[in-house]
């Protein structure tokens, strides 16, 4: 038990400490010797996120919910390994335009809006009262425990009246460090270097305090890890916290949804965007950050489950308020120093995040809400003030203290009812309502003002109530029937059961519902409508940003401005000797003599406004300026002719390369075509070549035989008749040749002439036995006949089909044996065509010539006995059965016979009408 | 002695306008229908001329060519070579692969006798 009066004292002395580091790194930056420009002091800044929550929340939450306490630590973890992708970028942003708050980020982005930048600063405010009031709550319970102002339980008794309430002079003191740490004076950059310095040496100082008490509590209280494990493990109901089972009660999903939102918050908490991208020094310090403050959070998790099961296994489940076990247990074992240790370093946690996230907060509240509103009085645009750097100061001091005091409302409203963590979530998810607008913002240029608000707004809309309602309702502030019977009684609309969602976590399902709607308002919205000039021109600046130089930011912005006019304003802003020094810089490092020798050009107009911007926000910064630029606004098309310029060469690339695509694609085409017709010319040649040794062949006979009759008149009568047959017969094969080669080239071109009419194949058949019944008498061969009892009837022509036939049945005469040779000739009828089979018992054909018979000029058969025949016979057989549908084949065994079977398609109905007509 | 000639060739009406011409001019003649049978004829007989189509069936006279000029036994053997593809690029092939001398069909039966008697002249 310590007396009120120690702890108070104590505290105080720390938060001078605190101070004396802030000043101290003040001072050094004044004099040029930062001591925060190095990556150990800003990864030890990022730790802020550790707040009282990590420090007394996460054993609470570890004490009911087992490794449930992790996501909050994965996230961060995750999305440091994706820094150099989302950080790095919007470091760069942030520096090329002189953002200073994610209000003033999504206001720029979107074309300097005014409204947007103030919903943002509202959303930000109303998110972080729960998270400030977390803050609060942990140090006066923290308080309570300490000086024994609790039951056995150690749980504190309430204040009676707000005035004797400790709680209250908690917030008014931390308003008034804060106001000493942050709102001092006023800054261009808004960059805080004795702030960031206190930032980190309070992280030093909490992850100390809570490894001791680690340390005390595994290995003093109990025996090491070992140990506590161990009796855990003996504990039934302590066993339970130790499995995943209980951890994943939530559901894959409850997993997910909390390591997204840490993931996100760990970027969108102002406080977060504050030290990592406003109070970076160096892109390059992201780079240790990266593994130092995952590392970090590891660190400082590593005691988490030991002091949870410890206080668990010591006080017994129920009696003591877990959330206090940091305290409680080394008060139980009498060691108070020990425990004001632990105050010490929850107090560290505590403040970091009240201070940092105030500080931001109010930058926001200043240059988002209240100078705009400021602005738009006609009263203030004229210069009857002449200096605001107090005004402004003045703004950011309320907005300190207004914040603190909202936070302490709403401790008193709802702190009793939730405990530290869930309290703490309920604002990570509204800062997860910033994520659509900023991501797309900087990786879509498609974004616009509309969208973004849509956007936000109903995020916001539905976070608000989904989660914050619920919270109020559930402390009995408000009428809890809407909670369980929906709004209007109407089911659908249960806050916490939205549209039937049920299952899921209350945080889950907040978080599913508002990003859904603000992602899909985001979406929608802005595929609505063309992003206007001004959105264009900021959406390339902002997607674009690691194209453009770091110094020379685009200028969209056509107009001049005297510097008489220029200096001024931003003397209104930041002070007459800064902005004349600042000036002058800017003169100088441009090789002029001074201040009076600057242009009135663009660029001027560009310099005065990013420094104003540092100091009021892009939104009202342009405002101001534009109060004394004769500025032609620049509209869509002027915009995007100056976007043009760059993007032209790009398209003009780009088409460069989609044509010589398409010429190479075209020039494989025309190789695969000039391909195509050298193989159709290597087959012309071919057939060329093929057809002159054919005609030569005769002609080789007829020249010979008519030479040797004509030289020899003496040759006797038997040689002479012998010769001029020869002769004769040659000049027969040649006509039948010649003939033959002009009826397939015109099969083949498609020239011929087709006579179709309605055919009797039956009658087709037999006319064609008839026709070469002499042959097979002359061969001594018997035909044998097998025709159906009705008439087959077909539309085909009919010349061309007898051809066919009186080729087959000539070939199968000119084959069969001279002896005992037959012929069979089949005709019948099938399902949807007609079949007709010449067979004979010739000499067969090999299996390796029977696709080769088809060909043109390839002959089968014995060459002794190999019967005269041009070799064209058979292909334009086939030719002839295609084309009316059908197919020529073969099958033969050698030494059994050949079966030539062709197939003509019927129309089954014209096959019926013929039937019925019969 | 009289000389022997081996008339190659599958096309019987050429084989026997060939033979008729060949014995007219008092010469002993000899005949084969294939590729395969020539070159066993040529092996066999070894004669002085032989009267070689390109195109036949089993072995193209270009193969007969090769074997018997690549033969050491038959370098006696003279080779005319008849073709009635008449493009350039069979000619030289042919002359390439040891042929004599090469006649395209149809050709003069006054040419080939005269072409035949000098040919067996050279010896």
């Amino acid at each position: 038990m310590l007396s009120g009066t120690v702890v108070v004292a104590v505290s105080f002395a720390y938060l001078l400490v605190l101070f004396a580091v802030a000043y101290f790194g003040d001072r050094r930056a004044e004099q040029g010797r930062s001591i925060i420009a190095n990556s150990w002091t800003y990864a030890l800044s990022m730790a802020v996120y550790c707040t009282a929550w990590t420090y007394f929340g996460s054993v609470g939450r570890a004490a009911s919910g087992g490794v449930w306490f992790l996501p909050i630590y994965l996230g961060p973890t995750l999305a440091m390994t994706l820094s150099w992708l989302v950080l790095l970028k919007m470091i760069r942003i942030a520096k090329t335009y002189r953002i200073t708050s994610i209000a003033d980020f999504i206001a720029s982005r979107y074309g300097k809006s005014h409204l947007l930048g103030g919903l943002v600063t509202i959303i930000a405010v109303v998110g972080m009262i729960p998270y400030i009031a977390l803050q609060l709550k942990a140090i006066s319970s923290g308080y309570t425990v300490l000086t024994g102002q609790h039951d056995s339980g150690f749980f504190p008794f309430a204040g009676s009246s707000w005035v004797n309430d400790g709680t209250l002079y908690v917030a008014l003191t931390l308003a008034v460090f804060t106001v000493l740490f942050g709102a001092r004076h006023l800054d261009a950059t808004e960059r805080h270097e004795g702030m960031v310095a206190a930032i980190a040496f309070e992280s030093v100082v909490k992850l100390l305090a809570f490894l001791v008490i680690g340390v005390f509590v595994t290995y003093v209280v109990f025996d090491g890890f070992g140990d506590i494990f161990a009796r855990a493990f003996a504990d039934p109901e302590l066993a339970g916290l130790l499995s995943l089972k209980t951890a994943s009660s939530a559901g894959y999903g409850g997993w997910f949804a909390m390591t997204l939102l840490a993931l996100l918050s760990v970027i969108f908490l102002p406080r977060q965007f504050q030290v990592t991208v406003v109070e970076n020094v160096n892109e390059q310090h992201l780079r240790r950050a990266t593994w130092l403050f995952p590392a970090y959070l590891l660190l400082i998790n590593i005691f988490v489950l030991p002091i949870a099961l410890g206080g668990l296994l010591y006080f017994g489940r129920g009696t003591v308020d877990p959330d206090t076990f940091v305290l409680s247990l080394p008060l139980a074992h009498g060691e108070g120093m020990l425990a004001l240790l632990a105050f010490v370093g929850g107090l560290s946690a505590a403040t970091g995040m009240v201070i940092v996230e105030t500080i931001a907060v109010s930058t926001m509240v200043c240059n988002d809400l209240v100078m705009p509103l400021l602005l738009r009085t006609e009263r203030f645009k004229r210069s009857e003030h002449p200096d605001l750097t107090g005004l402004l100061l003045g703004i950011r001091r309320g907005a300190i203290l207004g914040v603190l005091l909202l936070g302490y409302l709403y401790f008193r409203l709802a702190g009793e009812a939730y405990a530290l963590v869930s309290i703490g979530l309920i604002s990570f998810a509204a800062v997860a309502q910033f994520a659509p607008a900023m991501l797309g913002g900087m990786y879509w240029r498609g974004g616009t003002r509309e969208g973004a608000l849509a956007g936000l707004l109903a995020g916001f809309v539905v976070w608000a109530y989904t989660l914050m309602l619920p919270s109020v309702a559930k402390s009995g502030w408000l009428d809890r029937d809407f909670l369980d019977h929906g709004l209007f009684g109407l089911g659908f609309l249960r806050p916490e059961q939205l549209f039937g969602l049920a299952g899921l976590d209350s945080i889950s399902h907040a978080l599913f519902w508002s990003l859904a709607a603000n992602i899909a308002s985001y979406v929608l919205v802005s595929l609505a409508r063309v992003p206007t000039g001004q959105e264009a021109s900021q959406a390339t600046l902002f997607v674009d940003v690691f194209r453009r130089g770091q110094d020379a930011p685009a200028t969209f912005w056509r107009g001049s401005a005297q510097v008489q006019d220029l200096l001024p304003l931003v003397a209104r802003f930041l002070g007459a000797e800064r902005a004349r020094r600042i000036f002058q810089t800017y003169a100088l490092e441009r090789g002029l003599g001074g201040i009076e020798q600057l242009k009135p050009d663009p660029g001027l107009v560009q310099f005065a406004e990013t420094q104003l911007a540092g100091a009021i926000g892009g939104a009202s910064a342009r405002v101001m300026v534009s109060s004394v630029v004769q500025e032609e606004p620049l509209g869509l098309d002027e915009v995007m002719d100056i976007l043009d310029e760059a993007s032209q060469v790009r398209a003009y690339s780009h088409q460069l390369e989609e044509k010589s695509q398409a010429l190479e694609a075209a020039t494989a085409e025309l190789r695969a075509a000039n391909e195509r017709l050298k193989e159709l010319d290597r087959l012309k040649d071919d057939f060329m070549s093929s057809v002159t040794h054919e005609l030569r062949t005769p002609l080789t006979s007829i020249r010979a035989f008519s030479e040797m009759l004509f030289d020899d008149p003496k040759i006797d009568l038997k040689d002479r008749t012998r010769f001029l047959g020869i002769i004769v017969s040659e000049t027969e094969r040649l006509t039948r040749l010649v003939n033959q080669v002009l009826d397939m080239a015109k099969i083949e071109s498609g020239h011929a002439e087709w006579h179709n009419t309605d055919i009797d194949m039956r009658e087709l058949v037999e006319q064609a036995v008839e026709t070469t019944a002499q042959l097979f008498r002359d061969r001594g061969a018997v035909v044998e006949l097998d025709l159906p009892d009705e008439a087959l009837h077909l539309r085909a022509d009919h010349d061309r089909l007898v051809q066919v036939m009186l080729n087959l049945l000539s070939n199968a005469a000119k084959f069969v044996p001279t002896a005992g040779g037959w012929a069979r000739i089949s005709l019948s009828r099938e399902t949807g065509q007609i079949r007709v089979d010449v067979s004979d018992n010739g000499p067969g054909i090999p299996s390796d010539e029977l696709g080769v018979i088809f060909e043109k000029f390839r002959q089968g058969g014995d060459e002794h006995s190999r019967p005269q025949g041009t070799g064209l016979g058979l292909p334009i057989s086939r030719q002839i059965v295609e084309h009316f549908g059908g197919r020529l084949w073969v099958r033969s065994t050698v030494g059994q016979g050949s079966t030539f079977t062709f197939v003509l398609p019927v129309p089954p109905e014209n096959a019926e009408t013929v039937q019925s007509t019969q | 002695m009289a000389k022997k000639i081996l008339i190659a060739d599958d096309e019987q009406n050429i084989v026997i306008s060939l033979e008729f011409l060949m014995k007219r001019e008092g010469y002993e003649v000899l005949i084969a229908n294939d590729g395969e049978e020539a070159v066993q004829r040529i092996r066999a007989e070894v004669p002085d001329l032989v009267l070689l189509d390109v195109m036949m069936p089993k072995k193209s006279g270009f193969e007969v060519c090769q074997e018997v000029k690549s033969n050491p036994d038959l370098q006696s053997v003279r080779i005319l070579m008849l073709t009635a593809k008449g493009r350039d690029t069979e000619v030289a092939k042919g002359l390439a692969l040891g042929a004599d001398a090469y006649m395209t069909k149809p050709f003069s039966t006054k040419e080939l006798v005269e072409r035949v008697r000098s040919m067996l002249a050279e010896h």
